[in-house]
């Protein structure tokens, strides 16, 4: 039963981060989209990426989930690189974080139930009766009831995607969940209780948790820390208390703002 | 199973006795990608370990513990806590959630009697929708008719025209290639058989009948169902997808007038042109394997053509191109306007239409040939 990683234990007070990002350097063409990158998120800190649209944010979480590969740095996950070392261990890497696209990106040819079983077919290790009951539980876990299994994704409103979706992220047991605009295109009150979901599900599985997010309601309901890009690098990480005394225009803006104002007096409350 | 220190990751699962008592004791790394590498061999000692009933669980060693890892657990116990259980608190949790979602599918076993009923219900139904759409899409059209016979000046002409140069012009190549090799190999294998008996001359007997009434409308309408009917329904299935069609709706424009009507008016009109076009490559490939084969000049082939051949075939090859047209035209829209949001409906919805349409030609086809037995059969 030897190890097949050598990430050391998950014990308390692991010293090494989930993510590392190191001097990160991104090129489009002639045009740097991130330059000189500095990043450290640890376990159990749930961060949200803040910036203005153009400001690399999404660049950024596509190299954290492996999506690009950087033209400079490199990012780490769990202490081990992204790339490199062959596919069986970029898979087991990958393995160990769930994404959640902004649209979803549910396969529109399986329903509901095959859309969360596939990642855990992929492993070609359990058997299906054991798959069954673990889809259910996520679908529980999503707060959907076991007869939502067979619709198909067209069939679904834009909240039981994001919860499917959800759930199909959950689905290996993943350490780091990677939120892409969680709650964009969400009523406020379906938004709201996507972000109690999340947390909800952030402490029943000790999750490390990392959001792009324009929705300061969001933004504040979640994060522990908040981590705003501009100027192709982070400009500011650190709670939101910390990162609102920061003077540059951007930060102003977003949180300075009436919106801004108002977000954080109803988290206080 | 063997038993390993907390730091590595592995899993633990030991029987031990204690007090006089057998004791299940568990440790190490609970978690899918630990245990999904042995999971047959732990499923087995699970279970022999649950036998028997007075086991007593010790959990209280595990150090890191997910769902799938509780699973297992939980199917070994038999889907409830064992009387004699020492869990952690925060796994506690894992087991609350596992016994909520065994109620709620609990709650939701409905009853699936009849299954075979249901689905044949279902095809049913499905029919009749497609029925009462298609209908729906005709009369739509015929609105559309009166409407532009009251407002000419709202004919869309450029929409037309280009989709009469896009299903028209540019399949000439194709079906007059077909065609062409059509002509040669009917006019080869029938001129075998017609040398046999001496009747060289019914050559053109044969092609000018074969050809123009039967085989020209026929062969064009299932190569343009294939290549426009599927382009038309695949183009609208996009223009669903993207909401475009909801877009043009909501500016004021019908979908029926816009995207409809022409592609349906344009089909009508290209379709006898390439039935023409067609036929007309046919009986020169047909010519050609004549004259080869059984020395039938080009000059006395032309000169025959028009005496054996009454003018009636004709008019009915035209007449077929145009509701072969109109009817490949009206099922690719149909399928077209029927795709949802989604890119498995796009597929099958193209598929069905060029599946329907080859079918609904061979079918109006039938009815053609026994509508018309009484004219130009000489």
């Amino acid at each position: 039963m030897s190890a097949a990683l050598t990430t050391p234990q998950n014990g308390q007070g692991d010293p090494v981060p989930v993510i590392a990002v190191r001097n990160l350097g991104m090129r489009f063409g002639q045009n740097w989209v991130l330059r000189n990158l500095d990043l450290e998120i640890m376990r159990g800190e749930v961060v949200s990426l803040v910036g203005g649209s153009g400001s690399g944010k999404t660049t950024l979480l596509r190299q954290i989930n492996g999506l690009l590969l950087p033209t400079e740095g490199e990012v780490r996950i769990f202490g081990e690189p992204l790339f490199g070392g062959g596919i069986q261990r970029e898979r087991a890497i990958r393995r160990r974080f769930g994404v959640l696209f902004q649209q979803g990106a549910l396969f529109s040819a399986l329903n509901v139930y095959d859309n969360i079983a596939f990642p855990l077919r992929e492993l070609k290790l359990l058997d299906e009766a054991l798959i069954h009951d673990l889809v259910m539980l996520k679908l529980n876990m999503v707060e959907l009831l076991p007869q939502h299994a067979s619709l198909m994704p067209a069939e679904l409103s834009g909240g039981m995607i994001k919860r499917v979706s959800l759930a199909r992220a959950l689905s290996l047991e993943p350490e780091l969940l990677l939120l892409d605009e969680p709650t964009a295109g969400l009523d406020p009150d379906r938004s709201d209780s996507f972000v109690r979901l999340i947390r909800s599900l952030r402490e029943e599985l000790c999750l490390t948790v990392v959001l792009v997010t324009h929705d300061l309601d969001t933004l504040a309901a979640l994060s522990t820390k908040v981590a705003v890009l501009a100027e192709r690098r982070i400009l500011a990480y650190g709670s939101m208390q910390e990162v609102m005394q920061v003077e540059h225009p951007f930060i102003h803006n977003f949180f300075h703002s009436e919106r801004g104002a108002r977000a954080l007096a109803t988290t206080k409350a | 199973m063997t038993q390993t220190g907390p730091l590595a990751r592995s899993v633990g699962l030991t029987r031990a006795e204690q007090d006089g008592a057998v004791v299940a004791r568990l440790s190490g790394t609970w978690t899918l990608a630990v245990v999904g590498q042995e999971i047959d061999a732990l499923q087995i000692a699970l279970a022999a370990l649950a036998a028997s009933a007075d086991m007593r669980w010790d959990c209280s060693g595990i150090d890191a513990f997910d769902s799938t890892g509780a699973m297992l657990l939980w199917r070994a116990w038999g889907r409830k806590l064992p009387a004699s259980v020492q869990l952690q608190a925060e796994h506690q949790r894992i087991f609350a959630r596992l016994a909520a979602t065994d109620a709620a599918a609990q709650e939701a076993t409905e009853t699936t009697t009849f299954a075979w009923l249901r689905r044949t219900g279902a095809l049913v139904l499905d029919l009749k929708a497609h029925l009462i759409d298609f209908v729906a899409l005709l009369g739509q059209f015929a609105l559309n008719f009166a409407y532009l016979c009251r407002y000419p000046a709202e004919l869309p002409r450029r929409e037309i025209s280009a989709n009469l140069f896009k299903a028209g012009v540019r399949a000439m190549p194709v079906t007059a290639l077909v065609g062409w090799l059509i002509g040669i190999v009917l006019s080869y294998l029938s001129s075998l058989q017609l040398r046999q008996f001496g009747a060289d001359v019914f050559i053109i007997n044969i092609l000018g009948l074969g050809i123009i009434r039967e085989l020209g409308p026929l062969l064009v309408a299932i190569l343009i169902a294939g290549r426009t009917g599927s382009a038309m329904t695949a183009q609208l299935g996009v223009m669903r997808v993207t909401e475009e069609i909801d877009a043009l709706n909501v500016m004021g424009v019908q979908r029926s007038l816009r995207l409809v009507f022409p592609k349906v008016v344009a089909l009508a009109l290209a379709m006898p042109m390439l039935v023409v076009w067609t036929t007309a490559a046919a009986l020169v490939g047909g010519m050609l394997a004549a004259q080869i084969q059984l020395d039938i000049s080009a000059a006395f082939f032309f000169q025959t053509l028009p005496k054996v051949v009454p003018i009636g075939n004709v008019w009915i090859a035209l007449a077929k191109g145009v509701v072969f047209g109109l009817a490949v035209a009206l099922v690719a829209c149909h399928f077209g306007l029927r795709v949802r949001p989604n890119t498995e409906s796009l597929s099958s919805n193209t598929t069905s239409s060029v599946v329907t349409a080859i079918t609904v030609v061979i079918l109006l086809d039938a009815i053609f040939a026994i509508a018309t037995r009484n004219v130009g059969l000489i």
